[in-house]
Formats: structure tokens, C-alpha cells, sequence
């Protein structure tokens, strides 16, 4: 067995720095490169992508760069495990032996984790007697099914280990939990039992500290910003698991960043509800156990971590279509620059209501006066700008064209010292909002198919 | 006591999970978590975010990390796609709260 395993986490949303998993694996040596794509808006648009053409809706990007990166991990002999596989993992595998056939890459094995994706048994289930009731409403599902675009199950790490086990080097899943990519490589390789909550809860809370990048190692950082060395080439959170069930959070000594007690806690609580009863697919984490020990800079130790066995349920993340957004802006300076935008404002609702147009919800702000701040932030005397922020939600595709209408007319037709208008009409966008929801895990069975390089 | 502004004690971060932000507060040294602790009461965190909290405020203990995990139910115009606010995802929440003025033991103020 290893004395310890490294994973390197390369990306923390699609869209992240496109360099960043190049670099963790170019660096210095790692084991393992874990990257997250997946956000529950993206399922939908690949569904739709899928629709059209069945042999995409994975993460598009992900495939020119495995042109550059899989070279170096074949070199290096770096695992990667993602969740770039979308709603087509097994297409997106097909795509990555292309280019693995093209290079040579003989022996290579990619596999897929799949059967995440219930879109198409979503009316059985229903019928055989999962509501799969939204868990913030406690609505059945049946009230928004003809809406629904897309619908996934978050599976664990257990998929993920089976496909290391099969000698993956490359493995790309569905909707797999952020935490579990990062706790597969520790069970594989420490052999921790299914039932091993401390360590198993130690391994997701690994995958907590990976899963947002470099908001683990000095990115959006509160307490000490200014001094982050080298943001532009900030160096991602290096995971090393330690098989006794402990972490050591550090990043590449050539690249920026920072990483300290500080900037772990920070992403501790990101995105936290209940710190005793963070829940998994794989077990129940508690936050509240966590000890933290800079060894030395740039290396924090991360043990004491209590566990709990898992729930009966998979989490299930649905997407449905809901209605329209419009956002329009324009931007009022010096002098009285907050009453021109406010006047604005009162002009455009009493057009919208002149010209009898409802919406489910119209609502303004004022950016550089009291948009992020709303009650809690303090009156300000004469900025110097301010812009205004009013948007309007509704049902009425029609309507929501002729909000569109109303705001850019006021650089005539309002008050002056208005600019900023170069973006033309506010576009008129598809809401497509996130039913959560819960299913009993034998109603699902994850799926494993690893191919090799010939 | 004396009057001081939470931004000297505490640093943290937001984000969401739906309607709901998440903000988490961490004391700057070991020795604040517990002033923080009993300043930061439920009530007076909902009453410091007045109308952007809708819903009810819920705090957790975290002793191990300094640290205190508030959740702000209602307070993302919707959350998620559907909201019209400029911070959708409460990611400046962290800021918001740090404005707080609390009550400190003057000779902890005077270290500030």
C-alpha cells in the first residue's frame, strides 16, 4: 500500500481557469486529478443537446482539452476522474479513446459511470409510487412533470472505485457527487471498508476542500486577500490522503495560492447547512468533529473527522422549466445620480402598468448604492453612479418581450446622465429551476463499462 | 464594553442552497469564537439583515473551527434561476454580516 496518495482537484466549476488541471499535473507529482463539471442547470441544457443529437451532452470543452492533458497524465501516470460525462458519459469515453487511439495510447482503459440519468423512467417511478416530492415544498413531482427537462440520481464514489478497480485511467461519470471523485482514490487504494464511517466522512470532506478549486487554496479569500501570492497562476488544493484516515491540504511550491488554516476553514463553510449532518451518498460527514494543523506553510493537516452510516436515499436533482427572467441596466451618473435612477425606475413600472403588462414578480436595486447590501448597508450621500437593476419575472413569453422594450427607451425618454446601454435589450432568458428530491437506493442501480485502448 | 464593528473579530464566506444563503462567520483568533458566540445571536442576525431575510435564521456551533454557521431561509429572491437579485447565489452575504456591530470587553477593543 501507498504511504499516501495525492489528488490534485483541477477544476471547480465548468468554466474554471482552463489551464489549472494542466498545471496541477505538470507541477509536481500527484496520483490523482479530480474535476467537477456538473451544476444542476448544466443537466439541462446537455439533455437538450442530447435531444438533438444523441451523440453529445457531455462537457464539450472537456474533449479538445484532453488533447493537451492526457498526454501528461499517460506520462506522469496520473488517474483522472470527472464528471464531465454529463448526460452521455459513455459518448464522452467513446470521444477520449479518439484521441487515446489517435496518440498511441495502446493499453489505456477509459471508463464511463452511468445510470445516474432517470429522465426516461421518470413516469414509471411516479406510477409505481415515487412522488419524488420536492424536499424545500413537499410538492409531488406529477405537479411540474411535463416541464421537467431533466432528471439525475447523485451517485457516491462506490461506481467510481469499481472503475479504478477495472484499471481505469481515465474515468468519466454522470451526476457523481463533488466529494465522492475525491473519496474513490482513498478507498481504492487504502482498501476502507463501506462501513467505515470516520474514514469514509475523512475522504468526503477531502472532496469539500477539491471541489471549488482554488477557493480552497487563496481564491475568494476574506481574511487575507491582498496577500495571496501570484493569483494569476494560483495553484489548485492538493489532497494527500494518509490510509489511518487523515488529510494533508497543500498545493505546488510553483504555483500561486495560499493555503492555510484560514483559507480551509473558509471552504469548510462554504455552501454548509447543518455542519453535523453533511449528507452523502456514501455516509453522513460531521463538520463539527474537523481539527485543522498548519505543519508547516502551505501545509495544513486536516484529522479527528467523525463519521455516520449513509441514508436509504439517493439525492435526485431535477430540472424543469419554469417561466422567464429579464434583467435590464442603466447606469445614472453625478450629480443626483440615485434619484435619476430611481426616477427611472418608477417611469418603467408605470409603463409596464400602462400598457397592462403582469408579471409573477418585478424587482429593482441599485448597484453601487444598496444592490448587494440591501438592509445592511449603510445610506450614502451623492455617489457618483449608480445603476440601476430591474427585472421582472413571469409565464408570458410575449409579455416578458414587451418588458424588454420598456428599458432602453429611457435614454431618451427619462432622466439624464444615463449610459452604459451598449448591450441593447435586456434578453428575455428561460428560467429553469432545481426540484430536489429523494429516491430509495434500490430503485437505482449505477452502471460501470470500461473499455481498452487498442 | 465598547461598540465594534464584526469585520475586526471575524472573517467569512457565503453561498447558497436554493432560497437559502449560508454564511459562514470565523473569529479571527481562538480567543473572539466566544464573544462572537454570544453576540450573534439568531435575533440579532435577523434583525441586522431586516428585509433581505424573509424567512427565519438558523445558527450552528462549530467550537473546533471558531466558527459559527448561520443559514438565512427566504433570502435569495427565489434562489437559483429564478431570482432577479444581483447577488443570486449570496455569494457577498459574507460581507453583509460582517457590518455587524457587537459588544466587546474593552480590553479586547483596545487590542482591535
Amino acid at each position: 500500500m501507498k504511504k499516501f496518495i495525492r489528488i490534485a482537484s483541477g477544476q471547480g466549476y465548468w468554466g474554471d481557469r482552463f489551464d489549472a488541471p494542466i498545471d496541477q499535473v505538470r507541477e509536481g507529482d500527484v496520483d490523482y486529478l479530480v474535476m467537477d463539471y456538473l451544476a444542476e442547470v448544466t443537466m439541462s441544457i446537455m439533455q437538450k443537446q442530447k435531444m438533438r443529437d444523441p451523440s453529445v451532452g457531455y462537457a464539450k470543452d472537456f474533449v479538445p482539452l484532453m488533447e493537451t492533458l492526457l498526454p501528461l497524465l499517460v506520462e506522469k501516470n496520473v488517474t483522472l476522474i470527472t464528471n464531465a460525462g454529463g448526460v452521455n458519459p459513455v459518448a464522452c469515453m467513446l470521444a477520449i479513446r479518439e484521441i487515446a487511439e489517435r496518440k498511441g495510447f495502446t493499453g489505456l482503459k477509459i471508463a464511463a459511470v452511468y445510470g445516474d440519468d432517470i429522465l426516461n423512467q421518470l413516469d414509471s417511478l411516479i406510477s409505481s409510487g415515487n412522488n419524488l416530492k420536492n424536499m424545500e415544498t413537499g410538492d409531488d413531482l406529477s405537479t411540474v412533470r411535463k416541464q421537467v427537462s431533466s432528471a439525475n440520481v447523485y451517485f457516491g464514489a462506490r461506481p467510481v472505485v469499481e472503475a479504478l478497480e477495472q484499471g481505469a485511467q481515465v474515468i468519466v461519470t454522470g451526476r457523481v457527487t463533488d466529494t465522492g471523485i475525491s473519496l474513490a482514490p482513498m478507498v481504492h487504494e487504502f482498501g476502507w471498508k463501506w462501513d467505515d464511517w470516520d474514514k469514509l466522512a475523512t475522504g468526503v470532506i477531502g472532496g469539500h476542500i477539491n471541489e471549488c478549486g482554488a477557493q480552497g487554496s487563496g481564491g475568494n479569500f476574506f481574511a487575507g486577500w491582498k496577500d495571496v501570492p501570484n493569483m494569476e497562476r494560483i495553484g489548485f488544493p492538493i489532497v494527500e490522503a494518509y490510509p489511518d484516515g487523515h488529510l494533508v491540504v497543500t498545493k505546488h511550491e510553483s504555483l500561486g495560492g495560499l493555503v492555510s488554516e484560514q483559507t480551509i476553514k473558509e471552504q469548510l463553510l462554504y455552501e454548509l447547512g447543518n455542519p453535523a449532518d453533511y449528507i452523502t451518498p456514501d455516509c453522513v460527514a460531521d463538520f463539527t468533529s474537523i481539527q485543522l494543523k498548519e505543519e508547516a506553510p502551505n501545509r495544513v493537516k486536516v484529522f479527528g473527522i467523525k463519521g455516520f452510516p449513509d441514508t436509504p436515499f439517493y439525492k435526485v436533482s431535477i430540472s424543469y422549466f419554469d417561466g422567464y427572467t429579464s434583467i435590464g441596466q442603466l447606469t445614472y451618473t453625478w450629480p443626483d445620480a440615485l434619484q435619476k435612477a430611481q426616477k427611472a425606475d418608477e417611469i418603467i413600472r408605470k409603463r409596464l402598468e400602462y400598457l397592462g403588462l403582469k408579471f409573477d414578480d418585478i424587482y429593482t436595486e441599485f448597484l453601487g448604492y444598496n444592490a448587494c447590501g440591501g438592509d445592511t448597508a449603510p445610506p450614502i450621500e451623492n455617489p457618483n453612479e449608480v445603476v440601476l437593476h430591474i427585472g421582472v419575472r413571469g409565464h408570458n413569453y410575449k409579455e416578458m418581450n414587451k418588458f424588454s422594450r420598456e428599458v432602453i427607451p429611457l435614454v431618451l425618454t427619462g432622466p439624464p446622465t444615463v449610459t452604459g446601454f451598449g448591450g441593447g435589450r435586456p434578453k428575455v432568458r428561460e428560467v429553469i429551476a432545481y426540484w430536489p428530491a429523494l429516491l430509495r437506493k434500490e430503485t437505482v442501480e449505477p452502471k460501470v463499462l470500461t473499455i481498452e485502448v487498442i | 464594553m465598547k461598540k465594534v464593528q464584526l469585520l475586526k473579530l471575524a472573517h467569512a464566506r457565503s453561498g447558497d442552497k436554493g432560497d437559502t444563503a449560508n454564511v459562514g462567520v470565523i473569529a479571527l483568533k481562538p480567543e473572539f469564537y466566544e464573544i462572537i458566540k454570544e453576540q450573534l445571536t439568531e435575533e440579532k442576525v435577523k434583525s441586522h439583515f431586516g428585509k433581505n431575510v424573509k424567512g427565519k435564521v438558523e445558527r450552528f456551533e462549530m467550537p473546533n473551527l471558531g466558527a459559527l454557521n448561520f443559514l438565512l431561509h427566504n433570502a435569495l429572491g427565489g434562489g437559483g434561476t429564478l431570482t432577479l437579485k444581483h447577488d443570486a447565489q449570496g455569494k457577498v452575504v459574507s460581507a453583509n454580516i460582517l457590518r455587524m456591530e457587537i459588544d466587546v470587553p474593552d480590553e479586547i477593543a483596545k487590542t482591535l
